[in-house]
């Protein structure tokens, strides 16, 4: 009697959404990107060994120690109010004035992005997001099968004329726009930054049009120029849904974030939070509570902009100096990323088996793109590796295109990699 | 006897990591259902140190991909005198070398899909559009189109036109300096599992591979998905008898040792086209190994352990 069985018993049986979660073959190579022998320019974790650690454990040891029956206890689906007005006051930074009864903390602004697609998004519904946008929103929006438009930016970010020629055009259609996401400072993953400018042009569209912004804006206090820049919301309160996050300022593991949204959102969003995950984890949240009430945190984002900015100052350099004609990036003023451009006809998923092989790792630019664009493009994250291992990572990237380009030379660039599109990302590309 | 420290090597630097880390745990596991005591390890720049420092009894190197099944990894267990599971490293090196295996395997009485290997300097100095249309003329359509070395399906695509074959020629070089064009021979595709038995090679129930839209890729492979494995694979008795017999064949002919599996295509008349051996073989949740362990009625840790106890 022969046997039939699948390599998955349960494919009949998953929700029509599953079928939006895709891994991709990319990710077997980023198995390889945890050895040391490969300098990663693909994660975008934040370089946690520069807070001050010692501090930071006596601080968690005397807080389990001295409050632990509330520390280690559930808390409210909102989050701890204490918390929430520290978050209030580090929002006032970028301009964002805001009541603690409309923050919701989030286990990081990961969990406020399922949030808010929960609560908004219908299977079709359209959904705005700069090209390239966040690997991991375009899984969210995905995994609630949102339609994701794309609005193209450049080196001024998201742009205003693109943004209306879109919605004239969805209009058309009679499609309505449930919402725009974008993350207007040091983007992910091009690390661009909307001018002030058009700020008041994509708010004023906005209102135009009557649509929600999601900004999402986890690297606003790691400028390396000047103040802060002033987010959107600061400008616009009923019309802007803000993410925040403690994951660049403090430290990724705790995974504590947040949303700051309109009244009445903000109450769907604690209900969807209850079901959820009943409440975010106290021990975190407690953790970054005691962290803004008694260490230098202002201090500390000094350091860690200092620390990215001689990183950044590493890769813009060290690509300047090595990387072959016809190769084009963004220089960023802030956060973590440089988007570069490849010269015609090269493929940077296609590619990236050989990089790994030659010991460097980025995150193809197809990963940012929800309609199977991106093949030219590469994200480069300068944010982990040490100012050397950057500039040998760059020297071996650029060896790699080198090779690439005798290779599009032979065959004229007639490939492209198979499969395109969202897979839901790993820690290792956020 | 009483096995006291057994290492599985898993993980390495290649791009099959991923897989052999899974693949690792899984040979650990069983074992250690058996009560034996297992050091799961990277193969990295401590290992040779820890290797020396506490040999182990005996080391399950299970890790795919160059080092692993190139010979390397195992010349160095040889220096260090240290007992291992498997092919010896000359015989990895004919078996890892996909058109030098397909040489020995037809000297041995096996039939294998024409072919041609070419290194990707060929296509810069002779011009890639000449090259890729003579091979077109020569092996016709369709092709398969993989790296000369390396698995998992990594690099690798089935070409049907003619204007399709450059883009896999590139996919291919992304995995490799040299490419395998062979011609596509349509069948059934069947996996055959050898392990040595009281000092005989010995076939496992051959397992047939239905993937999706007939592309048996590494998302197929490795993701839990709609992959269908069919035990014993849908075929006539001599058919089925012919193709175990093949994977022994090719065990022998290699000189391989303890293990291995053959990827097969059967034709619509039964006859057996050799594609590729493994010496180390995929152990994942979804691999072929393990499922015709199973099928077989064995046990895949006593399996491992035969095959450990076999090295004594």
């Amino acid at each position: 009697m022969e046997q039939h069985s699948r390599t998955d018993a349960y494919t009949d049986r998953y929700a029509a959404r599953a079928a939006g979660m895709v891994p991709s073959e990319i990710r077997a190579l980023f198995a390889m990107v945890a050895r040391p022998e490969v300098v990663s320019l693909a994660g975008g974790a934040p370089f946690v060994s520069a807070l001050p650690l010692d501090a930071v454990g006596a601080m968690i040891g005397d807080l389990v120690a001295g409050k632990g029956a509330e520390v280690l206890q559930y808390g409210s689906a909102q989050g701890d109010e204490t918390l929430r007005e520290h978050i209030c006051e580090v929002m006032a930074l970028e301009g964002v004035q805001a009541s603690a009864d409309d923050v919701v903390v989030t286990v990081g602004a990961q969990q406020a992005l399922d949030l808010i697609t929960k609560i908004f998004i219908d299977p079709g519904d359209v959904i705005l997001a700069e090209a390239p946008s966040y690997v991991g929103a375009l899984g969210t929006f995905a995994a609630y099968q949102a339609d994701v438009v794309h609005v193209p930016l450049d080196e001024g970010g998201l742009i205003p004329s693109a943004l209306r020629e879109t919605l004239d055009r969805l209009r058309r259609e009679g499609r309505r726009v449930k919402f725009l996401y974008t993350v207007p400072t040091f983007q992910n993953p091009a690390g661009v930054t909307l001018t002030p400018a058009r700020r008041a042009q994509i708010l004023e569209i906005c209102a135009e049009y009557d649509v929600l912004i999601v900004e999402d804006n986890p690297y606003g206090l790691l400028g390396f120029d000047g103040e802060p820049m002033r987010a959107l919301r600061a400008d616009e309160a009923e019309r802007v849904i803000y993410l925040g996050s403690f994951s660049k300022t403090i430290a990724s593991g705790l995974r504590v974030g947040w949303v700051l949204a309109p009244h009445a959102v903000r109450a769907k969003l604690v209900l969807a939070a209850e079901s959820a995950i009943l409440c975010p984890s106290n021990f975190s949240q407690l953790a970054v509570r005691e962290y803004l009430a008694t260490q230098p945190w202002r201090e500390q984002i000094k350091d860690f902009r200092e620390l990215y900015r001689a990183r950044r100052d590493a890769i813009l350099a060290s690509l300047d100096q090595l990387m072959p004609d016809g190769c084009s990036w963004t220089r960023p003023a802030g956060g973590f990323f440089v988007w570069l451009t490849l010269p015609e006809g090269l493929d940077s998923k296609a590619m990236a088996p050989r990089a790994i092989a030659d010991r460097v790792a980025y995150v193809p630019g197809t990963g940012f793109y929800a309609d199977g664009g991106g093949h030219r493009h590469m994200r480069l994250s300068y944010c982990f590796p040490e100012p050397h291992r950057i500039r040998e990572g760059v020297r071996r990237l650029a060896a790699v295109v080198e090779q690439e380009i005798k290779l599009r030379d032979t065959f004229g660039g007639a490939a492209r990699c198979g499969s395109t599109g969202v897979h839901t990302p790993g820690p290792d590309v956020v | 006897m009483e096995l006291g420290h057994v290492v599985v090597l898993a993980g390495g630097l290649s791009y099959e990591r991923e897989v052999s880390l899974r693949s690792g745990r899984r040979v650990a596991e069983a074992l250690r259902t058996l009560d034996i005591p297992v050091e799961l390890r990277d193969a990295d720049a401590t290992l040779l140190d820890s290797l020396t420092d506490d040999p182990p009894d005996a080391v399950f190197p299970v890790l795919h991909g160059a080092a692993g099944e190139d010979g390397s990894i195992r010349d160095v267990l040889e220096l260090l005198d240290i007992r291992y599971v498997g092919a010896r490293p000359d015989a990895c090196r004919v078996a890892w070398d996909k058109p030098t295996a397909k040489s020995v395997v037809r000297r041995a009485g096996l039939r294998t899909p024409e072919s041609v290997a070419l290194p990707k300097e060929v296509f810069h100095d002779l011009g890639a559009a000449s090259v890729l249309d003579q091979i077109v003329r020569s092996l016709g359509l369709p092709l398969f189109v993989k790296p000369t070395r390396g698995g998992s399906a990594l690099g690798a695509s089935i070409v049907n036109e003619a204007s399709d074959l450059s883009a896999a020629m590139v996919g291919c070089f992304a995995y490799g300096d040299a490419a395998l064009v062979e011609r596509c021979v349509s069948g059934t595709e069947v996996s055959v599992s050898v392990i040595e038995r009281h000092g005989r090679p010995t076939a496992l129930p051959a397992v047939e591979i239905v993937a999706p839209g007939g592309k048996y890729d590494y998302t197929a492979r490795y993701d839990a998905g709609d992959t269908e494995f069919v035990t014993p694979a849908r075929l006539a008795p001599e058919a089925a008898e012919r193709a175990t017999a093949a994977a022994v064949t090719a065990h022998r002919a290699l000189g391989l040792r303890d293990l291995s599996r053959t990827d097969l295509i059967v034709d619509e008349d039964g006859e057996v086209h050799f594609l590729e051996v493994n010496v180390a073989p995929g152990m994942t949740e979804t691999s072929l190994l393990p499922r015709a362990v199973s099928v077989a009625g064995l046990d895949l840790g006593e399996v491992c352990r035969d095959l450990i106890l076999a090295r004594f």
